[in-house]
C-alpha cells in the first residue's frame, strides 16, 4: 500500500511537471510583450467585442466594463471559450471551445490589459508538500459549489458551477482570482494559490483506488450502478437458476 | 453421527418432512433468497470491517499514507476508514463488497415485496408474514442508514445533518429525541458509537431475528403458487427441497455472492477519501443519500419550503416531507392486506396467485405507488440532473414537482386500462379465460398428438 501511495504521488509530480512545462511559454510570452501585440488586439477588439465591452472596455448598455479585467481575467474568458458571449443576455457564459488561436488570446489580452489596472496572469506552481493544505482549502472553499470530487454542481438561477475536470492549473488560478460569473474571488497568498491548485490538478489526475470510477459523485451513480448492474445481473441470474428446465419433471 | 443425533435429538422424522418441502417452480420466488445471501455476504464482509473499524469520534492526526489528508486532524472513526481502504489487505475489496452488497440487499428486498404485492400472495392467511417483511424493510433501511454514517467522511456527516434536522422538526419531542440520539446539539459527541451499536449489534440480531420468523411461517404455510393445470388452492406443485432445490438454492448463493464480489472488485463505490472527513462548518454538493433513502430526500427537495402554526405549535417545513409522508406510506403498506380485504370483502384463503391482470385496481394503485417513488427517488439527484443536463436547477424542481402529481394518476388509468383490456381480450380468445397446459404423446412415427 505504501508503494501505491508513492506511486500515486510520483504521478501526480509528473504530471505536474508535464503541465508546468506546457504552461511556461504562455506565461513568459504574456509578460514580455511582443512589439505589435497591443495593436494587433486592438484591432481584434473592435471587430469582436467593442459591441458590447465599448471602445475602451467602458461598458455598453449595461454590458460589464472591463477597464480592470485585466490579463487574468481576459486570458481565462477567452481560452475556455466564455467570450465570446453567445447565450440570451442574463445567461451564465458558457465553455466553448476558443473562438481565437493563440496568437490572438495573447494580442487581445494584452489590449486588455493596457485598458487599465487588473490582475496579471498568476504564476502557480504544483508541489506535492502542498496536498494536505490544498485538500483543507478546497473542502471549506471550492467543494461547497463545484463538489468534493470537482465534478461540479448546481447554483441557484440557472448557474451551475462548472466542473473542474477540464481546468489545467492556470485556468484554475486564473478563475480564483478573477471571481467569473456567480464564483467569489479568492485572492490568497501564492502559497494557499499554489496549494488549492496542485489538489485540483491532484483531483484530475491521480487515479483514484477502488477500480472503475462511475464519477466519484456519490450515491447517484451507485444507486444506478446498484440497479442497473447488481440487479439487473442478479435477475438474469435468477431467470436462470429459476426457469423451468424440465417440465416433464413430476415435482419430486 | 447421524444416528447418533438422531437418537439424541430425534430429528430424523422432522428431517424427512423437511427435506421433501416442496418449492414452486416458477423464478420470481428466488428474489427472496437473493435478499437472503446478500446478507449472508453483508454479514461476512461486516464481521471482517468490524475487526478494523473505530467507533469513535475522537479526534487524531491522520498519518497514513493517503498524503492529501496527511497530517489533518480527522476522527478516528474516518481515520480506520482510511486506513481500511488503504492499508488494510483486502480492506478497500472488503469495504465496497460490502456497500454494493447493501445497496442490492435493499433492492432485491423492494424486487419481492414487488412480487408478493402484484401477485397478491399476502392475501389470507399470509398476511403476517406481509407484516413481518414490512418489519425487515424497516431494518434494512436502518442498517442501510447506519451504515451510511459510519465512516464519518463529509458526505455522509451531511446525511447525518440532514436526518438530525427532520428529527427535530418533530412537534414537541423533536429537539429532545434529537438532543438524546445525538448526545447533544448536533453533531454531538456520541452519535459514531452509537450508530455502530446499532449497526452491528441491534439492528443485525434484529434483522437476523427476523429473517429467522419470515422462513419460520413460509415453512409452516407453505407457498403460494401460480395457478396451472395441477396446481389448487389445496395442492403444492413443485420440486422437493432434497436435492433439486438445494442445489439451485447453492448455486444462487454462489452467483449472487460472484456478483457481488465482481461489483465491489471491479466498480468504485463510496471514496471517502475524495469527501474528506466530517467537519460540521463545511458541506459538499452534490450530497445524496444512498438509493433507498433518496425518495425522502427527493420528498424534502419537492416540498415547498412552507411553515406553519397550528394550535401554537410552529410546524417547520421538513416535519411534512420528511415524517409524514414516511409515515404515511408505510402505515397504507403495513395494513394494505387488510385494507384490501376489507374493500373487496374477500376474506377467503388465498394460496394461487393472482396474475397482475386479475386485479386491475390493486395492480393500478401499485404501479402509482411505485411511480411516487420513483420520482421522489429521481427528484434526489436533480441537482446532479442539472449539472449533466445543463438546466436550471428551479427548471428540474418544478418538472419533478409537476410530474409527482400528474405522473402516478396517469400510469395508474393506463394500468387500470392495460389490466382490463388484457382480460377482455382473453376472455374473447379461444381456449377460455386460463392458459391450458396441453398433453402430447409422442406417436411411435415421431410425432406428435394431443391428448385430452
Amino acid at each position: 500500500m505504501r508503494r501505491l501511495a508513492a506511486a500515486l504521488a510520483g504521478l501526480l509530480v509528473v504530471g505536474g511537471v508535464a503541465v508546468a512545462l506546457s504552461l511556461e511559454p504562455a506565461r513568459a510570452d504574456s509578460h514580455d510583450l511582443e512589439p505589435g501585440s497591443i495593436e494587433r488586439g486592438a484591432r481584434l477588439y473592435q471587430a469582436g467585442c467593442a459591441t458590447c465591452h465599448g471602445d475602451s472596455g467602458e461598458g455598453v448598455d449595461g454590458w460589464p466594463p472591463i477597464v480592470n479585467a485585466g490579463e487574468a481575467s481576459a486570458d481565462f474568458q477567452l481560452r475556455t471559450g466564455r467570450m465570446p458571449y453567445a447565450q440570451e443576455r442574463g445567461q451564465q457564459a458558457q465553455r466553448k471551445p476558443p473562438a481565437y488561436g493563440e496568437q490572438e488570446i495573447r494580442d487581445l489580452v494584452a489590449f486588455v490589459a493596457s485598458l487599465g489596472d487588473g490582475p496579471a496572469i498568476p504564476e502557480v506552481t504544483l508541489d506535492p508538500a502542498l496536498l494536505s493544505p490544498g485538500q483543507r482549502l478546497f473542502a471549506s472553499n471550492c467543494a461547497p459549489c463545484h463538489g468534493a470530487s470537482g465534478n461540479g454542481g448546481a447554483l441557484g438561477g440557472g448557474a451551475i458551477a462548472w466542473p473542474l475536470t477540464d481546468a489545467p492549473p492556470l485556468i484554475v488560478a486564473e478563475a480564483m482570482i478573477t471571481g467569473p460569473g456567480q464564483m467569489p474571488i479568492f485572492d490568497w497568498p501564492q502559497e494557499d494559490l499554489n496549494a488549492t491548485v496542485t489538489y485540483v490538478e491532484y483531483l484530475r489526475s491521480a487515479p483514484s483506488p477502488g477500480g472503475f470510477s462511475i464519477g466519484g459523485i456519490g450515491p447517484v451513480p451507485e444507486g444506478l450502478v446498484a440497479w442497473f448492474v447488481g440487479m439487473a445481473a442478479l435477475a438474469a441470474v435468477v431467470y436462470l437458476v429459476g426457469r423451468e428446465w424440465d417440465r416433464t419433471g413430476d415435482g419430486g | 453421527m447421524f444416528r447418533w443425533l438422531d437418537e439424541r435429538l430425534g430429528l430424523a422424522g422432522w428431517a424427512r418432512t423437511g427435506l421433501r418441502k416442496v418449492f414452486p417452480d416458477h423464478w420470481s420466488f428466488l428474489f427472496g433468497e437473493v435478499t437472503l445471501f446478500c446478507l449472508v455476504v453483508l454479514v461476512l464482509t461486516g464481521v471482517f470491517l468490524t475487526l478494523f473499524y473505530v467507533p469513535d469520534s475522537t479526534p487524531v492526526v491522520y498519518d497514513g499514507v493517503y498524503l492529501p489528508l496527511h497530517g489533518q486532524t480527522v476522527s478516528a472513526a474516518y481515520a480506520s476508514t482510511l486506513d481500511i481502504s488503504f492499508e488494510v489487505r483486502a480492506g478497500l475489496v472488503m469495504r465496497q463488497v460490502h456497500h454494493w452488497a447493501a445497496l442490492v440487499f435493499v433492492a432485491a428486498i423492494v424486487v419481492h415485496q414487488l412480487r408478493v404485492f402484484f401477485t397478491g400472495a399476502y392475501r389470507r392467511p399470509r398476511e403476517i408474514n406481509w407484516l413481518v417483511g414490512i418489519g425487515l424493510l424497516v431494518f434494512a433501511l436502518a442498517m442501510g442508514i447506519t451504515g451510511y454514517s459510519l465512516p464519518d467522511d463529509l458526505l455522509s456527516g451531511t446525511g447525518l445533518r440532514i436526518i438530525h434536522s427532520v428529527i427535530i422538526s418533530i412537534p414537541f419531542l423533536g429537539p429532545w429525541i434529537g438532543s438524546l440520539l445525538f448526545g447533544g446539539e448536533f453533531p454531538g459527541h456520541a452519535i459514531i458509537s452509537r450508530l455502530f451499536v446499532f449497526h452491528i449489534m441491534l439492528l443485525p440480531a434484529l434483522l437476523i431475528g427476523l429473517v429467522g420468523v419470515h422462513l419460520a411461517i413460509l415453512w409452516r404455510q407453505k407457498h403460494t403458487q401460480w395457478r396451472g393445470a395441477r396446481e389448487t388452492e389445496s395442492n403444492v406443485v413443485g420440486k422437493a427441497f432434497w436435492p433439486t432445490q438445494v442445489f439451485k438454492s447453492t448455486g444462487l448463493m454462489m452467483l449472487t455472492a460472484a456478483v457481488l464480489a465482481l461489483m465491489g472488485g471491479l466498480i468504485q463505490i463510496n471514496p471517502v477519501w475524495i469527501y474528506g472527513p466530517f467537519d460540521p462548518t463545511r458541506v459538499s454538493a452534490p450530497a445524496q443519500p444512498d438509493w433507498y433513502v433518496g425518495w425522502l430526500d427527493g420528498a424534502l427537495r419537492l416540498f415547498p419550503p412552507i411553515e406553519f402554526t397550528l394550535f401554537g405549535i410552529t410546524i417547520p417545513s421538513p416535519f411534512i416531507p420528511g415524517v409524514l409522508l414516511p409515515g404515511l406510506a408505510f402505515g397504507i403498506m403495513t395494513l394494505w392486506p387488510f385494507i384490501e380485504s376489507r374493500v373487496t370483502g374477500d376474506n377467503r384463503e388465498h394460496h394461487l396467485l393472482d396474475r397482475p391482470r386479475d386485479a386491475p385496481l390493486r395492480t393500478a394503485i401499485g404501479v402509482a405507488a411505485l411511480s411516487v417513488f420513483v420520482i421522489l427517488t429521481l427528484s434526489a439527484g436533480n441537482d446532479v440532473a442539472a449539472v449533466i443536463l445543463n438546466v436550471p436547477l428551479e427548471a428540474t424542481t418544478n418538472l419533478l414537482r409537476l410530474a409527482v402529481l400528474v405522473v402516478p394518476i396517469a400510469v395508474g388509468v393506463l394500468t387500470y386500462r392495460v389490466c382490463v383490456e388484457l382480460t377482455r381480450r382473453e376472455a374473447a380468445a379461444p381456449g377460455g379465460t386460463r392458459p391450458v397446459a396441453v398433453r402430447l404423446r409422442r406417436t411411435a412415427d415421431g410425432g406428435f398428438e394431443e391428448v385430452d
